[in-house]
């Protein structure tokens, strides 16, 4: 059986991975030539936070978002198991009262204990919640692992080929043609190197106008992200977007002003109308579409779900249509 | 049901369609609630059209359409946003807001009637989201809108009615004008007081989207308007200082 992967982002990357090491033989083909700024999970913050994100997401999202830490360090990605905080500024401390009503598997630190947990938030939050068995990567270093493994197993990202056998179709946006109901919500970002800053696990600001989260990387840099437009613009970062993200950054810890801003960045996320992934067969392909914002947090449980169709004739859960125009070999 | 500009709507609920958790669910709180406008906002979404899968899905919730100029601070910035929603969406209604403060996002009367008058010109139908001030109130009239917005609190607090008092006066002092409760609702009983207050339909968005359940608050919105609407046409009593028991005194058994 010929396997042809579509789209070399957190998804497809995924996808090649899991079918990999179950013995598949796959050919993944993307025209810009792999994982980079063509890929909106080259933007992403890289969070497997599966209960935080369970505030606003549905059940799906935390359920299968709980394979994703384990699945990461398999594929030889540095997994940070160092939990996530959550903080408010005083003036809206109703709002992580809602968080903590909203989510559960979290701890609600005191002032010390914020202290204990991350010195530099000390004198501004007296409250917080730990999510502590949250983790987190680094995407761009995820996503270089995946395809440096898939090469060095004989299958490089292509940048033309002619599609052949069973073809599964991960190239988010770019597969609006075949997916009307799929559309892009506009997600911007900052990428700061500030060595006075010394987090060391993601932090979200709760804030009714403008949430915010930081996640830390190598060598002093920090991610802040993401706005949430209802708009399929990948163009550059707008003004207002920008200033929010910093402003909020420095409120969390003043420690960032003098920190270089390294990139700012933007790109479109793929959602369906429920903001839920699908695996769909449809004109004669298996389209795996729709990780929304939870790119690194689901892209494992949607792998495993394609491997499972594909290789034992599994029907997924996530499975909103068949046509039955492929039969599995 | 009211009537703005000619046109009869279904429900006195009005909904806004942001910060929902996704637009399968902002849908459900269409369809529960059975609200009788959507209201959409386009300045950050509108650039070269990139909002429009979005603003398909506002379209097939298959209610009149109100876009906004949400998150304009100045009077240009609103005119062009207000033409921007006409193409967009086909309508010449356009509720108006220009913002005075980024922080209390207190609307900016002065721009608010300036802006109001040159959209009236332009043919535009205008609902224009203001305090509660009944000389501001004259003169957007005088500006040519034939509905007025008055807050109840500032947008997204939740507070409720903040100013009753004013709320009412302006009330009586227009009493065949539209009005909409606008921004700062944060529960159904908001609603309903606003109902028993007379005006004609209240606009929500965050008491809805940024709850626990949107579409079961929708409803509860619903029903709380429902409530309102039906006590006001009943004609209330009035408060009384002296203790009146509905059961009369005499006659009860005397239990020495």
């Amino acid at each position: 059986m010929t396997l042809t992967i579509l789209g070399a982002g957190v998804c497809g990357l995924a996808v090649a991975t899991e079918l990999t090491r179950r013995g598949a033989l796959v050919e993944l083909i993307d025209p810009t030539g792999g994982p980079g700024e063509r890929s909106c999970s080259w933007w992403a913050g890289g969070m497997l936070a599966p209960f935080c994100e369970s505030e606003t997401a549905e059940e799906p999202v935390t359920r299968l978002g709980l394979e994703a830490a384990d699945w990461w360090q398999s594929a030889g990605v540095e997994v940070a198991r160092r939990g996530s905080l959550v903080v408010a500024l005083n003036r809206d401390r109703g709002e992580l009262d809602r968080f903590a009503r909203r989510t559960t598997q979290h701890r609600l630190l005191s002032g010390d204990e914020v202290k204990k947990t991350e010195q530099s938030l000390a004198s501004r939050f007296d409250r917080a919640l730990l999510f502590e068995t949250e983790a987190h990567i680094d995407p761009r270093h995820a996503l270089t692992t995946l395809r440096d493994n898939l090469a060095a197993q004989g299958t490089p990202v292509l940048r033309d080929g002619e599609p052949a056998g069973i073809i599964i179709d991960c190239t988010g946006l770019a597969a609006r043609d075949h997916l009307p109901d799929l559309r892009g919500v506009r997600g911007e970002m900052a990428i700061l190197r500030a060595p006075e800053v010394s987090l060391t696990r993601p932090v979200r600001l709760l804030h009714p106008r403008h949430p915010l989260y930081i996640v830390p990387r190598r060598d002093g840099h920090f991610m802040l992200g993401a706005t949430q437009i209802e708009s399929d613009s990948r163009g550059p970062a707008t003004l207002r977007s920008t200033v929010e993200l910093l402003s909020a950054a420095y409120a969390l810890d003043p420690g960032f002003a003098e920190a270089e801003v390294v990139q700012i960045g933007a790109d479109a996320r793929p959602a369906f109308p429920d903001n839920l992934p699908r695996i769909r067969r449809r004109n004669g392909r298996i389209f795996v579409n729709g990780l929304f914002r939870h790119g690194f947090l689901l892209a494992p449980a949607m792998a495993r779900m394609v491997a499972e169709l594909v290789l034992d004739g599994r029907k997924p859960e996530v499975m909103d249509e068949d046509h039955g125009e492929w039969r599995a070999a | 049901m009211p009537v703005f500009y000619g046109r009869e709507v279904a429900s006195p609920l009005m909904l806004g369609t942001a910060q929902y958790p996704s637009p399968a669910i902002l849908a459900e709180a269409f369809r529960r609630s059975g609200a009788g406008i959507a209201t959409v906002s386009l300045r950050r979404e509108g650039a070269g059209g990139a909002g429009a899968a979005f603003w398909q899905l506002i379209r097939d919730l298959d209610v009149p359409v109100l876009p906004n100029t949400a998150g304009c601070h100045s009077v240009r910035e609103a005119i062009t946003t207000a033409h921007m929603a006409r193409e967009v969406f086909g309508t010449d209604w356009i509720k108006l807001e220009v913002i005075g403060h980024p922080d209390t996002l207190q609307p900016d009367p002065f721009g608010l009637v300036e802006a109001a008058r040159i959209l009236t010109e332009d043919g535009f139908k205008v609902f224009p989201y203001m305090t509660e001030d009944g000389i501001l109130a004259g003169r957007l009239l005088d500006a040519g809108c034939e509905v007025l917005m008055p807050w109840g609190a500032p947008i997204g607090t939740g507070i409720g009615l903040m100013n009753p008092y004013a709320l009412r006066t302006l009330r009586a002092q227009f009493p065949d004008v539209p009005m909409v409760i606008d921004a700062g609702l944060g529960l159904p009983s908001h609603a309903a007081a606003a109902m028993e207050m007379g005006f004609d339909a209240v606009l929500l968005n965050t008491a809805v989207a940024k709850a626990g359940d949107p579409a079961a608050m929708a409803e509860a919105f619903a029903l709380a308007l429902r409530a309102g609407q039906m006590a006001r046409k009943a004609d209330p009593m009035p408060p009384r200082e002296m203790a009146s028991p509905s059961t009369p005194q005499i006659g009860l058994a005397v239990l020495a």
